[in-house]
């Protein structure tokens, strides 16, 4: 008897702490399914559920191209991220050499620095450079964040390989770039895809900057899209809309979490997990 | 065998980007917090020294500011801690579907915090909201509240969105450094008759410390430099603006560049500090250690 009280409250936390995590996403997804004044009614599941509000996300804004926006910006990162950091990570965790720890130190530093305190001169450079308004400007500025955070896993990946892979590199006369690219990197595929999944969704979620450093509505990110989706009056947001936009861009999300949720798990607790 | 001299050739692109993207941006934020220079015209400064700094000192809006942000990483991270521990120690258990809560657990993380604000937004909505709806239903207040719009409660109301988005990221680190835990030493403890209290507090926690305090510390730096939830949620409300709200107010909506950085500049050492004292309290030891 006791046993079985004991599962039933084991089974009744689990349910909560599902109902807790997933409530708001189901709200919101009940919401965009409505239309008009039904929007204002507290209801489990709309009485006459509708796309409209899903359609109009795409008409009334230029959602598709936020989207897009946020796909190319985040897609940029990546790929510059992992390129520079596989190289660095390499030098950082292969090789002694004087002054390491502090430079794996500072970029520890740089990854937790508020964005705040490098926006007026990143306002300056971007606009110096032209590329105020323009995605590749919101790109080189979020290599602020996801450099210093690739490189680190990166490092943490690297250094448990074995010893004995640069030593038969070195035997066969392998230069350290072909050392890199063509015995390091095929071993750092898993790794790469983890860190550069954190980088990609880093980047995807972004707000500050992509306020700051883009102007008019067809350079917007999606965040920035989702937090000024405004309605024809001051006074009532175009609620429908916003949880209809906020579905379309947790969809991916989700299915991006499933497929790769022990990768990210792992790549989240890599690094700096021991103390 | 690759020389140091070659290190720091692999290093050198990574580190040109940073010294361009980071390092030289933080020097300019620094540069113009001594001077009045605008948004408009930056180039035309006039050198204070540090008068920005001695009026932001005496500034009530700006040490508002950091009250808010400083109840806000520690309200919140606490609860966060608490709770993620309670959660992970539900999740450790052997039982079916492990994956399949996991995995919820980290949409919440996942999704842009715009997106979660938004979603509270319309949730805690005052006259529409389902939260008060369910609230009155059973009877917990006699009116609609005004959740992100009344003073006393928009920093509750904040406190309440972050929980939500950052619980799951303390819940599956700790569950990350349970997992390490070796199973003979939980055997033992009940060889010894050591209580599910007693082995919590006697074997569990010490093991798991040093981990937790590692995701202590990522929560809080990031929790003091909170502005998305903030700037979507209750907008430049006083009663929630954080510090990077107030510093980001400062320089792009009053154009004040010179004051704006000062407070920007601010932030950087308020963060800073907190950092070098969470890491000297907790003697903690960070180093890539490899995949834990």
């Amino acid at each position: 008897m006791r046993r079985l009280l004991g599962r039933l409250g084991f089974a009744l936390l689990v349910a909560l702490i599902l109902f807790y995590t997933l409530f708001p996403f189901y709200w919101a997804v009940v919401s965009s399914l409505k239309s008009g004044a039904d929007l204002f009614l507290v209801e489990a599941w709309p009485r006459a559920p509708a796309w409209g509000n899903y359609v109009a996300v795409f008409q009334e804004q230029p959602f598709g191209r936020n989207i897009l926006n946020s796909i190319f910006v985040a897609g940029v990162v990546v790929l510059v991220s992992l390129t520079l950091a596989a190289s660095a990570a390499f030098a950082l965790a292969r090789v002694s050499f004087r002054g390491r720890g502090f430079l794996l130190g500072t970029l520890l530093c740089v990854s937790m620095f508020p964005q705040v305190a490098v926006l007026s001169g990143l306002f300056e450079l971007i606009r110096a450079l032209g590329l105020y308004n323009n995605l590749l400007g919101l790109a080189l500025s979020y290599l602020i964040f996801t450099l210093p955070f690739t490189i680190w896993v990166l490092t943490a990946f690297l250094r448990e390989l074995p010893l004995e892979l640069e030593e038969a590199a070195a035997m066969d006369g392998a230069t350290p770039f072909v050392t890199l690219t063509r015995i390091f990197l095929p071993l750092m595929a898993p790794a790469m895809v983890t860190t550069g999944l954190l980088a990609f969704i880093a980047a995807w979620n972004e707000f500050l900057f992509a306020l700051t450093l883009t102007l008019t509505n067809e350079m917007r990110t999606v965040p920035v899209a989702i937090a000024m989706i405004t309605g024809a009056s001051r006074y009532e947001l175009p609620w429908g809309l916003i949880m209809a936009a906020s579905v379309i861009v947790t969809v991916p999300l989700v299915l991006l979490v499933l497929v790769f949720q022990r990768r990210l798990v792992a790549g989240l607790t890599a690094g700096a997990v021991k103390g | 065998m690759v020389t140091p001299r070659t290190a720091w050739l692999f290093l050198a692109p990574a580190l040109l980007v940073l010294a361009l993207v980071a390092g030289w941006p933080l020097g300019r934020t620094i540069f113009f917090s001594l001077t009045d220079a605008r948004l408009d015209a930056l180039e035309e400064w006039r050198f204070l020294g540090l008068t920005n700094y001695a009026f932001l000192l005496t500034d009530p809006d700006w040490w508002g500011a950091v009250q808010v942000t400083l109840v806000f990483a520690v309200v919140s991270v606490s609860i966060e801690t608490v709770l993620g521990l309670v959660i992970a120690l539900t999740l450790n258990a052997r039982m079916r579907g492990r994956g399949v809560v996991r995995a919820a657990m980290l949409v919440p993380w996942a999704i842009p915090t715009v997106v979660s604000a938004q979603m509270w937004a319309w949730m805690l909505h005052d006259q529409h909201g389902v939260v008060n709806a369910a609230l009155l239903g059973i009877g917990a207040i006699a009116q609609p509240l005004a959740w992100t719009a009344e003073p006393g409660l928009a920093l509750a109301a904040v406190i309440a969105v972050d929980v939500w988005k950052s619980t799951p990221f303390m819940a599956l680190l700790t569950l990350a450094a349970l997992q390490l835990v070796p199973n003979e030493l939980y055997e033992a403890a009940k060889v010894d008759g050591l209580g599910p209290v007693g082995t919590f507090f006697r074997i569990t926690l010490p093991l798991i410390w040093p981990a937790l305090l590692v995701a202590i510390l990522f929560r809080t730096l990031d929790a003091l430099r909170v502005f998305d939830l903030m700037y979507v949620l209750t907008g430049n409300s006083r009663a929630t603006a954080s510090m990077s709200v107030h510093a980001r107010q400062l320089l792009v909506d009053f154009q004040d560049v010179g004051y704006g950085s000062a407070a920007a500049t601010m932030v950087a050492l308020v963060v800073a500090l907190v950092a070098v004292a969470l890491v000297t309290l907790g003697r903690l030891r960070l180093s890539p250690a490899g995949r834990a």
